[in-house]
């Protein structure tokens, strides 16, 4: 490739004025949207379901605490309160967190992030959203006229005797998990195939690695869990004794193929969020990531071991006592690709140029969170230990300091970090430092009580408690609104800039990555003039113009 | 170190293990939090250091930041690799022993179903919901359930194990003194599952003594065996009975004779071997599965003929079954067992096969 000559200027106006262009989110009426094949709006119209979603998710586990405030009965009877200790958890790991990030930030950024025009294949993004649609509608209704008070893990044989209706539930689970494989497929395709003129695998941006990580995970996960849960539903109405060893079927064996999947979905769920970590830190302190190999392949360490520990759920199931041992080492090797990641954004901090802005402060609580749930990860991970710990309030702080304190963190991290990009305005940054705040202090305040009844012994999917423990719920219950409230705040400081915030520049954080590279919001296709890159995502020792004339050579 | 334990919410400990396992609790704890607070903070610290002082210009370039150097990276990669791998080493070492009885214990038989504990033991008689064992001396529990998926969890001994529906699960435990520990029902079993608790009550060696002498029947939280008290017969009596009512003893006999399976005289711990390789100790584990599943690990020399069990024996019978085959562990010093012709059910005052020693220890 022959030395291109750069501009002397750049044609992208640095000042905040409104593009001249239209932009994605101009034109088109109501039919526009939903027929659209535009990533930038397909990812748009995830984010408004997965918001209801999360919405829905978390009023059902205000309702949840709310019950727990007093041992015994408070607002609801054993039933509902079952019921929907298992609605939180479906909503929340299969309609929100595995749809989120990468459905979300995942379509709207990563084909800017390579340079791309859309994704690969546009129709198959459209209908993986209308997909997920149906499968939710399908959940929700199952959940609404069945019941279902299996818990989210529907474990056997309680799962297959239960009164209530299970099979619309794992059907549209099934089917929400057909709607992850079409994005998985077309996030790995685009990757490989889209990359612009320039944009080698070691100039990719970190968040678009670990999106690819997660992709492999979900295209060779799902389907087992898709056809496991199916298989549960079968044999709740049809008795063919798969898995309940009154008909001669084994329960140890549904939990191995239901954790083959739901282990390696923590990851898909955790590393997206570790991915707009790695993007939001060389952001936010101006300087190139510590080790940009360290982040990027500890990214698809995590993907291949996480395969191979799913085990470290079953130490008190009647596993063997050596494959106990086997799974317990193979999880330690998933701290230490964590610790990579976090040691390496600690470095990157180090003499850096630092502005403190929202998305940096939730990088604070995501680390605190994350580092706290990842070695509480590796305590649980200790056999004898887990013994005490398995199914107690322990692991569900442990899994909530993950997946709420990690991934949930992260999440509003990016909402705020590419809201400028997303809509072409400003949030008020005032209210979005004060909401990450309320945010981790009420996520602790809820959380690290349940540390504390989890080893005083407090079971887990405990309606009535032995009342000792009651003053640790009630803290938690107390976090639990604080932190309801103030996420509520967050997305609606987020909805009122839409109108009111003031307009952003292409690159309000003064960033070098390549989604900044075009207008805030972007045209339907994405950059004004094909891109061709001669400099890395996080080249902070070329000026702004530089990067700018460095992508759109002439 | 009792400061500790309750600043951390921990219960007391009441086993032999739970002290040791609670060291290795304390040292977790301890060093996550150190690291957590020591890397938050340093990060924090250069948040402070290094901020932003002034606007940042379009033409500014940042010079690229300084790399620690490699073998710093690998150093604490490595150390920290050490700390997780020790850690999983001593929590292995004592998964292993939690999970490998003594081979003096006190056996004891756990069925659970919706929502409720029965315990089962050796001297026929049974309580539900609260299990009395003595102290000091290492105690068995072999569990199973009638239903769904239970977890059989005693905070105070640091002591957890699912029970499942056809499968029999072994733990064991040593209650280090007398007192009443709370049972909780660890695994979502349905409606009633947080109510699913009962109670272990640790007894010093003469109550417990007592105990078994005076509750022939059933326990204090067991009015329906309480009336039936005085005909309960003991453990291995009631196997007999069920041997009979089963057909087990069409196949195999009591005598030491081969004859369709193998004999039941001597067969308890024995080591027997399969008809895939390899050999097995017959412990009541074994015999269970073998009840569930013949055809799992087939004694060799043994058709592979016999029907499963599993559905049919009551849980109770199973285990009144393995203490019968128990009870013939030794050849008999005087003349075998004659069994009733017609193998009737039920054998109307069939003598025990041995005097039943209340104790199972060899």
């Amino acid at each position: 490739m022959s030395a291109p000559a750069y501009r002397e200027q750049s044609s992208i106006p640095l000042e905040a004025v409104p593009p001249t262009e239209p932009s994605y989110l101009d034109g088109g009426g109501l039919m526009g949207w939903l027929n659209t094949r535009d990533h930038k709006r397909i990812g748009i119209m995830f984010y408004g379901a997965v918001l209801a979603m999360f919405v829905l998710g978390g009023s059902f586990a205000l309702l949840l605490r709310l019950e727990l405030l007093t041992p015994d009965r408070t607002i609801m009877d054993a039933n509902t309160y079952n019921r929907l200790f298992t609605w939180h958890g479906i909503v929340m790991v299969w309609l929100f967190l595995i749809p989120s990030i990468p459905n979300i930030f995942g379509n709207f950024v990563l084909p800017i992030q390579i340079g791309a025009r859309d994704l690969a294949f546009p129709r198959l993004n459209l209908a993986s959203f209308y997909v997920y649609l149906a499968g939710s509608a399908i959940v929700l209704g199952g959940l609404v006229l069945g019941g279902t008070d299996t818990g989210w893990t529907f474990y056997t044989p309680y799962s297959e005797t239960t009164p209530d209706r299970l099979f619309p539930v794992v059907f549209g689970i099934f089917v929400v998990g057909v709607s992850s494989i079409f994005t998985g497929i077309n996030f790995i395709a685009s990757v490989h195939m889209l990359r612009a003129k320039g944009v080698h695998w070691r100039r990719m941006p970190l968040f678009v690695w670990s999106i690819y990580a997660t992709s492999i995970i979900l295209v060779l996960a799902t389907p087992v869990l898709g056809l496991s849960v199916l298989l549960v539903g079968l044999d709740h109405v049809f008795h063919l004794g798969l898995f309940n060893p009154a008909s001669g079927g084994d329960p140890v064996l549904f939990q191995h193929l239901f954790w083959f999947y739901s282990h390696p979905a923590v990851y898909i769920m955790i590393l997206p969020a570790m991915g707009v970590i790695s993007e939001i830190v060389p952001t936010f302190a101006h300087r190139r990531p510590a080790s940009y190999n360290a982040i990027a392949f500890s990214a698809l360490g995590i993907a291949l071991v996480g395969f191979l520990t799913w085990g470290h759920h079953m130490f008190v199931a009647g596993m063997s006592t050596i494959d106990s041992g086997i799974f317990g080492i193979l999880s330690m090797f998933v701290a230490i690709f964590s610790a990579i990641k976090t040691f390496t954004w600690v470095a990157t901090l180090y003499r850096g140029d630092i502005s403190f802005n929202t998305p940096l402060l939730y990088f604070f609580g995501f680390l605190f969170l994350f580092m706290f749930g990842g070695m509480t990860g590796v305590a649980v991970a200790t056999q004898s230990l887990d013994v005490h710990w398995h199914d107690t309030y322990f692991v569900v702080a442990h899994f909530h300091f993950i997946m709420v304190g990690g991934s949930v963190t992260a999440f509003l991290a990016a909402a705020h970090y590419w809201y400028p990009k997303m809509f072409g305005r400003l949030y008020s940054e005032r209210v979005g430092l004060l909401c990450a705040t309320a945010v981790f202090i009420g996520f602790v305040l809820t959380f690290l009580p349940q540390f504390l009844l989890g080893n005083a012994g407090m079971p887990r999917r405990y309606y009535s408690y032995p009342p000792e423990y009651q003053w640790l719920h009630v803290l938690a219950t107390g976090g639990a609104w604080l932190l309801g409230f103030s996420v509520l705040l967050a997305v609606g400081n987020l909805i009122v800039s839409l109108r009111y915030g003031r307009r952003a520049t292409a690159n309000p954080w003064d960033s070098r990555s390549y989604e900044w590279l075009t207008p805030s919001p972007p045209p339907p296709h994405n950059f004004p003039e094909t891109p061709v890159f001669d400099r890395g995502p996080y080249d902070y020792e070329l000026s702004q113009e530089e990067v700018y004339a460095r992508a759109y050579p002439r | 170190m009792d400061f500790l334990r309750k600043l951390l919410f921990l219960p007391e400990q009441a086993s032999t293990i739970a002290k040791e396992i609670d060291w290795l609790h304390y040292s977790v704890i301890l060093i996550t939090f150190a690291g957590v607070f020591l890397i938050t903070g340093v990060s924090a610290v250069f948040c402070i250091l290094y901020r932003s002082r002034r606007p940042r210009r379009p033409d500014e370039r940042r010079p690229p930041g300084p790399t620690p150097p490699l073998w710093a990276e690998i150093g604490l990669i490595a150390g920290l690799f050490a700390l997780f791998v020790a850690w999983w080493g001593v929590g292995f070492w004592q998964y292993v022993r939690l999970t490998e009885p003594p081979s003096d214990t006190y056996d004891v038989y756990v069925s659970a179903k919706q929502w409720m504990w029965k315990f089962a033991y050796p001297s026929g008689s049974h309580t539900i919901n609260t299990l009395y064992v003595p102290e000091q001396r290492p105690v068995k529990l072999l569990m199973t359930s009638r239903d769904v998926i239970h977890s059989f969890f005693v905070p105070e001994f640091r002591l957890k194990f699912d029970v499942v529906p056809g499968r029999y699960h072994s733990v064991w435990f040593t209650a280090t003194k007398p007192g009443a520990y709370k049972i909780l029902c660890a695994e979502y079993c349905g409606t009633d599952h947080s109510r699913m608790r009962g109670e272990v009550v640790a007894l010093t060696a003469s109550d417990f003594d007592r105990f078994l002498e005076q509750d022939g029947g059933g326990g204090p939280g067991d009015p329906e065996s309480m009336s039936a008290n005085a005909s309960e017969p003991s453990l291995s009596l009631r196997g007999q009975t069920a041997a009979a009512k089963y057909g087990c003893l069409r196949c195999h006999s009591v005598d030491g004779s081969p004859h369709i399976g193998p004999t039941f005289l001597g067969l308890f711990n024995a080591r027997v071997p399969l008809e895939h390789g390899g050999e097995i100790v017959a412990d009541a584990a074994y015999l269970t599965e073998s009840m569930m599943d013949p055809q799992l690990k087939l004694h060799r020399g043994y058709g592979p003929v016999m029907p499963s069990y599993l559905g049919y024996l009551q849980p109770g019978e199973v285990s009144a079954l393995v203490e019968m085959i128990k009870s013939l562990r030794h050849p008999p010093a005087s003349a075998p067992l004659q069994l009733p012709a017609n193998r009737t059910f039920p054998i109307p005052d069939a003598p025990p096969l041995r005097p039943n020693a209340q104790e199972s220890s060899p």
